[in-house]
């Protein structure tokens, strides 16, 4: 079985990395880390730079746990339907995310990923918050 | 002096907490146009043009400069942060300022450039405000058959410039003079091609020409070329600016607007050509020489001078005869005329509190631009988050309802997206689209001088060229025509030759160089292709 974690380059994205590899080592599960941008603007920060993802793999490394990094544009539906995707391909046991303090207008306007996660994921999703 | 007067009657209008706050609105909305690539000071001027029938027209010159020196101060950051040049203009500084940036001193080239610029545009404005008022004095003595001479000029100079060939060029602008003798001939009252249409009737407003060709046009061309994928945003790291970092950029910001704001006055198809040949001369005259290619501060200083003096250069023969040198500088055109007034040398006696406004105007653009732009960097680098189809479609949205606000038709709406279309596919196919505007707007102004010249002459033809000023200028066009062509093709050179240079030094293995030289080389020449100005 594997756990899929969606990453961004933020804080609360490195903390759900961090609560993924803990339960991955727990579980003794793969790890499946996810990274997608919609591609349409010019400069997307929740994309992961090359440096980002040293930092990422490095980290990986040194846990010992197996892993696959998965870093690409998504489709056009934007991050939730790219996690949901690769949960339902791998078959996974539990989808990690990392959350963040909205304001009511921001959610109307931009909607929530993490709460389309929340509500479709067919399996267990654990929510992180940064520390 | 009687200039000082009017410039200083011309700052006690801009400084007027209104007008202020236009120009406010103009240098910020310039700037964010200018950061998003793709998107220039021209199609913002156009998108904006249906708003002349509204704004008093002080408010609506004041604003519209703050628009165009906006966009060429905006197109560095881009240039710099993201090696994307923002507009045509700053495709050089994106040479240096990248790796500047990538070498930790962003800050600093940030800063060079926002300084350069604003020493430049306001030596260039200082120039401007002396030079253009003799000029005009010299212009009120101009006849009917030099004003076709001058025309003539501007036609053929643009045509040849912009655009990937002459030909292309002069079928744009023919397509233009097609279209400004669509309506009713005000000598005879005969109607011309408008198959009996009572739309066509009045001919074709310049405003949904310029609206379809610059900004559904554009929106179109630039939608379809639509690259995926975000590109690494260098973060601005490092001091923001050294004495040394002043000693090596004063000399180059300096050298910049001596070659930039002459090559602005000449319709030598816009800003770029002076930032290359800055670029050259810094790479020549530097003692850094083996910087040049890993960050050079004088390679961002000089060409960013040399745009902003080149944006002060183009007014010149703009305010001064009625000749637009470019793109943007024709939408502008295309703004006096929709005020009805009539661009050229009258310009200056006529409406003199207008022009020193618009030229005092630049000066408080100039400062605004350099208060707020480097505290605002970050605000800047935001606007590269919003996705493009939104962008694109906000862009048609803005376009159909400002021409349906002008005439209130549906026609008008219609005649825009044909015309759209038909300036998709100039583009596509490599026609630039200004020559088509500059024919619009001065064809039926030829037309009439040429007429008049041949009405008081009792038909000799010979009355064109004999008056000495008509054919000073036919002997210039020769001039020009060759001149022109040599510059394009010593640009093209020195292009080829800036971006081997760039290529050599990026490949071996930075971890972005697969994006970014190809794209930076691909987009760079898509919106060299023409705007400029």
């Amino acid at each position: 079985m594997t756990i899929v974690v969606g990453y961004v380059p933020k804080p609360e994205g490195r903390a759900a990395l961090v609560a993924a590899l803990e339960e991955a080592d727990l579980r003794g599960e793969s790890l499946h880390v996810l990274n997608t941008s919609k591609g349409d603007a010019y400069s997307d920060p929740g994309y992961a730079s090359q440096d980002d993802l040293a930092e990422v793999k490095a980290l990986l490394d040194e846990s010992g746990v197996p892993y696959e990094l998965e870093h690409r544009l998504g489709d056009q539906a934007g991050g939730a339907a790219d996690i949901l995707e690769a949960v339902e391909r791998l078959g996974a046991s539990l989808v990690v995310i990392g959350i963040r303090k909205r304001t009511p207008t921001g959610k109307l306007l931009f909607g929530s990923d993490a709460q389309t996660v929340l509500l479709h994921a067919p399996c267990q999703v654990l929510a992180v918050k940064a520390g | 002096m009687g200039d000082v007067g009017a410039l200083l009657a011309g700052f006690e209008t801009a400084l007027q907490p209104q007008y202020l706050l236009f120009a406010v609105i103009g240098v910020l909305l310039g700037t964010a146009v200018g950061v998003l690539p793709g998107i220039g000071p021209a199609m913002t001027l156009a998108l904006l043009l249906p708003l002349t029938y509204s704004l008093d027209p002080t408010a609506a010159f004041i604003m519209f400069a703050g628009i165009y020196y906006g966009g060429m101060y905006g197109g560095s950051t881009t240039s710099i942060l993201l090696n994307t040049p923002g507009e045509s203009a700053s495709i050089i500084t994106a040479l240096e300022g990248n790796k500047m940036a990538k070498a930790g001193r962003g800050a600093a080239a940030l800063a060079t450039a926002a300084l350069g610029s604003f020493v430049a545009g306001t030596i260039a404005t200082v120039a401007l405000s002396l030079v253009a008022p003799t000029v005009a004095k010299l212009a009120v003595q101009l006849g009917p058959p030099d004003y076709v001479a001058l025309a003539v000029l501007a036609f053929l100079t643009v045509a040849a410039m912009l655009g990937s060939s002459p030909a292309r060029g002069i079928s744009s602008l023919a397509l233009g003079l097609f279209i400004s003798v669509i309506g009713t001939d005000s000598l005879t009252g005969q109607q011309r091609f408008t198959l009996g249409l009572p739309t066509l009737g009045d001919g074709i407003d310049i405003v949904i020409v310029a609206v379809g060709f610059f900004a559904v046009g554009e929106a179109l061309h630039v939608a379809s070329r639509l690259r995926r994928g975000p590109i690494p945003l260098v973060p601005i790291t490092g001091k923001w600016f050294t004495k040394q970092d002043f000693r090596r950029s004063w000399k180059p910001w300096l050298r910049g607007t001596v070659i930039g704001f002459p090559i602005g006055t000449i319709p030598a198809g816009g800003a770029e050509l002076g930032t290359f040949l800055s670029y050259a001369t810094e790479r020549k005259l530097s003692q850094h020489k083996e910087q040049f290619g890993h960050g050079a501060i004088e390679g961002v200083a000089g060409p960013e001078a040399a745009n902003n003096a080149s944006a002060a250069g183009v007014l010149v023969p703009l305010l001064t005869l009625g000749l637009p040198t470019g793109a943007t500088a024709a939408i502008m055109l295309a703004a006096f005329q929709s005020y009805g007034i009539q661009p050229g040398p009258t310009l200056f006696t006529e409406q003199s509190d207008l022009v020193w406004a618009l030229i005092a105007s630049l000066y408080i653009g100039n400062v605004l631009l350099l208060v707020l732009n480097l505290p605002l960097v970050g605000v800047w680098v935001k606007v590269l988050r919003l996705p493009r189809p939104y962008l694109y479609a906000g862009i048609l949205t803005f376009a159909a309802l400002g021409v349906y606000a002008v005439g209130a038709s549906v026609e008008d709406l219609v005649l825009l997206f044909i015309l759209g279309g038909i300036g998709w596919a100039m583009r596509s196919f490599g026609f630039p689209v200004a020559p088509a505007i500059v024919g619009l707007i001065l064809g039926p102004i030829a037309e009439e001088q040429l007429r008049r010249t041949l009405a008081i002459s009792q038909g000799d033809p010979t009355a064109l060229v004999t008056s000495p000023f008509a054919a000073v200028v036919y002997c210039l066009v020769v001039v020009a025509f060759v001149g022109s062509q040599w510059l394009k093709r010593r640009q093209a050179r020195l292009d080829a030759a800036v971006f081997a240079v760039a290529q050599a030094s990026t490949t071996p293995g930075g971890p972005t160089a697969p994006v970014d030289d190809s794209r930076l080389a691909s987009t760079a020449r898509a919106s060299s292709k023409e705007d400029g100005q």
